[in-house]
């Protein structure tokens, strides 16, 4: 088969062999030794809304029962990961660097470990939006790392047909090996959630590329596949080079297809699914079983490298005592050396996006060397898979001309860290990225919010001074008509009360047509439309009122400031490489 | 704490620089074994002066001196200024030269990594605008010993004697030749054909410095230093333009091989248009500007008023950089058109 090449890529110590040397461990077993466990559920793991808690403190829930319900369609649910006793629907800290907390369901496992009854879901009698309703409601998202909620990505492209399904198991970032032990222990498996895929997507092909560093993944891919007898698939060694795993790279490499920033990749004909996520699938669609669990990489600075079938939910000291870190251990990162983040502490849980906890030491990671100017070496160009500029998009982003970095694509940055890896400069080039991007995203809030504000002020006014005008003429009329009144009785004594109430009425109208009438010539109203927006512009140049603040206030606006840019991290992904 | 990526390749600045230090060193070598040691005491002297210069600036800018002492670049500009001036000029012509290059053309313009001219350039064409006398004093192959040599440099040998013991570079040969009061009867055959400093191709010795360069600049590009793009597109312009000109007229342009080895030509094809601070960036950027250095260098050398035209080609590029990095922006992954904001 022609395979195609991407630009740029790094090729970094792999470091995957020492995770690879024993099979797939259960971590961790519920109960033992009478101690308790408690599993930390996040109702909020994917890509979308936060789904709403149904369960609350003392109900007793089973393993796979769901407890939270996806909100809305862009949103996923989640589940109980054990049998056991809700003790707490409370805030938790997050996996996530700003160490901020969300609502998370806490569950004292019993150890009995009991499933709710798991049927088999089957999709060909079911619509197509059944199917995905079906797999919202399993909480089955990408476990690439990106954890996009996996039903909004099953719906063909134009034509109703898909011509290439994408299974991504390049899984390119040095020290993860999630991906390679799960195909190498459980590729059948793989293989029948890969047939779903191709069946809901009414795939013409389904290509699985896996990087050629994985002999024993690819034989046992290839082996299930033929096993299978399944002639519209094909398992592709793909050249070792990070990030061949990202999808766009892997898209590229497979078919050719360069998707574009933004845009859907089914309207290119493609759509790409990580091999962890077909398994999920299968788990949901052939077992009944909702996404409780994933395979996790335990690496870098322990004693027993290993992978763990962990149960979501699973704090990491619980998940790391088998793997036993070392006593220089400094950081606890999640995912891999290129893309993962750094966690907060090791009391926060196993999510769906955990591929990897890679345990980090100053041998392992030492502290960058200073950073020196840029030279403009071209380096981190050459490094780019996106085929960007980095060093100008990082000089726009140092000098904040936001609207330059914008013009050299900064948004088609996956941060995949290739620039900052081969700088000979030190530069943390993607933390200046991260920056802009923020920023940008800050001012474009901000932006919308100014001016929904300046609308409703708008609107406000123009009511206010409608409001203001029909009193004036109830008032007028209502002033008139007794005038009127009080004339006729004089004048027409005998005349009856009928009489004079039309006289009234007549008044009425005649004055309040002068009234009324100007609010439909345009002079008065455009004049206060113009003061309105005069008003609002004025509003909108004078100085915020973030200016002069007590530090309490300021702690107050960067704590916000953060909770906003994890909402915006989460809502806008920058698809990681194993997606 | 420090974010993603948390791996980092084991490269730095310095690194980059003492590999192109290191790459001057043929070059270096076939120097001194044609003339003498003088460049070896000219190259100290730069070094020296750069690296009191770059430490009087960082003081200055209260900037940190161990990191940016170290790290290699003011001795690469040293470097490329002793190699670019004659060996036999006087001790403070250097001194002064270096001085300018490191506190005006790099300071002043904010540093490494921020100026827009090359800076060993600049220091050039200071010089041979204001001292075009010292400007001329190149060692003729009879060797000189290095007693002579240091006399020369420190002023302490009579000035008289020093017609007998400098000699006029191939270009200069060529140039004086030609534009001499019987020009018309002199052709660049007859020119070149009785000169003692011409050899095989070009310039004896100097045809072999160039070899050294050349080859120390094709080590850089496989080390990654440099990319192709700048000295080939600088060497195939010069190469194409000299060859195009003696084809149509042998008597008045001197031949392709007699430009790319007579004179900097491979210097500055490898080392002074690929300073990646002062080039352009993009591909198609690297190719215009290397071409657009050859092209005015060649047209100073066959009509300007200097022989060698190469430090006022690459600042005149060097003004043109901005612009043309910013037409030549590459295709970004999954786009259509160059520069276009649209998807597709």
């Amino acid at each position: 088969m022609q395979l195609f090449d991407f630009n740029g890529g790094v090729t970094p110590e792999y470091h995957k062999e020492a995770s690879t040397q024993s099979p797939i461990a259960v971590s961790p077993a519920p109960s033992r030794n009478g101690l308790k466990n408690f599993l930390v559920i996040p109702l909020h793991q994917s890509i979308g809304g936060t789904p709403r808690p149904l369960v609350s403190a003392g109900d007793r829930v089973l393993k796979g029962q769901r407890i939270g319900a996806a909100d809305g369609d862009m949103s996923s649910a989640v589940h109980a990961s054990t049998s056991g006793q809700v003790v707490a629907v409370e805030m938790r800290r997050m996996p996530h660097p700003s160490g901020l907390s969300a609502l998370c369901v806490v569950i004292e496992a019993d150890g009995r470990d009991e499933w709710i009854a798991r049927q088999p879901f089957d999709y060909h009698q079911h619509t197509a939006a059944e199917t995905r309703d079906y797999l919202r409601d399993a909480g089955v998202v990408g476990l690439g790392g990106a954890v996009f909620p996996t039903h909004l990505k099953i719906s063909p492209g134009k034509g109703g047909k898909l011509d290439t399904l994408i299974i991504n198991g390049a899984e390119c970032e040095p020290f993860i090996t999630c991906d390679d032990l799960l195909m190498r222990e459980r590729a059948e498996a793989i293989i029948q959630g890969v047939v779903i895929l191709r069946d809901l997507l009414a795939a013409g092909r389904a290509l699985i590329g896996i990087e050629d560093n994985k002999p024993q993944a690819l034989a046992a891919m290839t082996a299930a596949v033929q096993a299978g007898g399944h002639q519209d698939m094909a398992v592709v060694a793909v050249p070792t080079r990070y990030p061949a795993g990202g999808a766009k790279q892997l898209i590229r490499v497979l078919t050719g297809i360069e998707v574009p920033h933004g845009k859907r990749s089914t309207d290119y004909g493609v759509q790409c699914f990580n091999v962890g996520t077909a398994y999920a699938i299968h788990e949901a669609i052939n077992l009944g079983q909702p996404l409780i669990s994933r395979i996790v990489t335990v690496a870098g600075n322990v004693a027993a490298p290993r992978n763990y079938a962990a149960l979501i939910g699973t704090p990491l000291h619980t998940l790391l005592a088998n793997s036993q870190p070392l006593p220089d251990t400094d950081r606890l990162i999640m995912g891999g050396p290129m893309m993962g983040i750094t966690l907060p502490g090791d009391e926060v849980p196993v999510v769906k996006a955990t591929n990897c906890i890679l345990v980090g030491s100053p041998r392992l990671f030492p502290p960058p060397p200073p950073e020196m100017p840029c030279i403009r070496c071209g380096e981190c160009a050459k490094a780019c898979p996106a085929d960007l500029q980095p060093f100008e998009l990082y000089w726009f982003s140092r000098a904040k001309i936001f609207g330059k970095a914008q013009e050299y694509h900064l948004f088609d940055c996956i941060e995949c860290g290739c620039c900052a890896y081969v700088c000979p400069s030190h530069i943390p080039l993607v933390d200046y990225y991260r920056f802009a991007k923020s920023e940008i995203w800050a001012n474009e809030s901000e932006k919308a919010a100014a001016d929904q504000a300046r609308e409703q002020y708008e609107f406000r006014q123009l009511r206010e001074a409608r409001e203001a005008q029909e009193k004036a003429a109830r008032l007028a009329a209502r002033t008139a008509a007794g005038r009127a009144a009080a004339t006729n009785a004089l004048a027409m004594a005998p005349v009856t009360a009928p009489a004079a109430t039309s006289a009234a009425a007549s008044a009425v109208t005649s004055a309040a047509t002068p009234v009324t009438e100007p609010a439909q010539t345009p002079s008065p109203q455009a004049a206060l439309i113009a003061a309105a927006l005069e008003r609002a512009r004025a509003q909108q140049v004078q100085p915020a009122n973030t200016t002069n603040l007590t530090p309490e206030q300021q702690a107050e606006i960067a704590a916000i400031e953060a909770r906003r840019a994890q909402i915006r991290t989460q809502a806008h992904p920058h698809l990681p490489p194993d997606d | 704490m420090n974010n993603s990526p948390y791996l980092r390749q084991a490269t730095s600045v310095q690194s980059v620089m003492l590999r192109v230090l290191f790459a001057l060193l043929p070059g270096i070598a076939a120097y001194v074994w044609f003339f003498g040691a003088a460049i070896v005491l000219q190259i100290v002297l730069a070094s020296l002066t750069a690296l009191a210069a770059e430490a009087l600036v960082l003081h200055l800018r209260g900037k940190p001196l161990a990191i940016f002492l170290t790290d290699g670049s003011a001795l690469v500009t040293a470097w490329l200024i002793a190699l670019s001036f004659p060996p036999l000029a006087p001790w403070w012509l250097v001194v002064l030269a270096t001085m300018i290059a490191i506190i005006v053309a790099k300071h002043l313009y904010g540093g490494l990594g921020q100026n827009p001219f090359n800076p060993a350039m600049v220091a050039f064409a200071l010089m041979i605008v204001a001292y075009p006398q010292f400007m001329s004093r190149w060692p003729g192959t009879d060797a000189i010993d290095f007693a002579t040599q240091w006399q020369i440099i420190f002023g302490l040998h009579a000035n008289q004697a020093l017609d007998a013991l400098t000699m006029a570079t191939p270009l200069d040969a060529l140039r004086t030749a030609l534009h001499s009061t019987n020009a018309t009867t002199v052709t660049v055959a007859s020119a070149l054909a009785h000169n003692p400093a011409i050899g095989l191709m070009a310039g004896r010795g100097w045809e072999w410095i160039a070899a050294g360069h050349l080859i120390g600049g094709l080590w850089l590009v496989q080390q990654r230093i440099i990319t192709w793009h700048l000295p080939t597109a600088f060497l195939a312009t010069l190469f194409l333009l000299a060859g195009l000109a003696s084809t149509i007229n042998p008597s008045e342009f001197a031949g392709p091989l007699f430009h790319l080895f007579g004179g900097g030509a491979m210097l500055a094809a490898f080392f002074i248009v690929t300073d990646p601070v002062s080039a352009a960036t993009t591909p198609y950027g690297k190719l215009i500007f290397a071409a657009g250095v050859a092209l005015l260098t060649w047209i100073i050398r066959s009509f300007g008023a200097y022989p060698d035209g190469i430090a006022f080609a690459v600042l005149l590029m060097n003004i043109a950089v901005p612009l043309i990095d910013m037409a030549t922006q590459p295709r970004v992954f999954g786009h259509k058109k160059n520069g276009s904001n649209h998807h597709g």
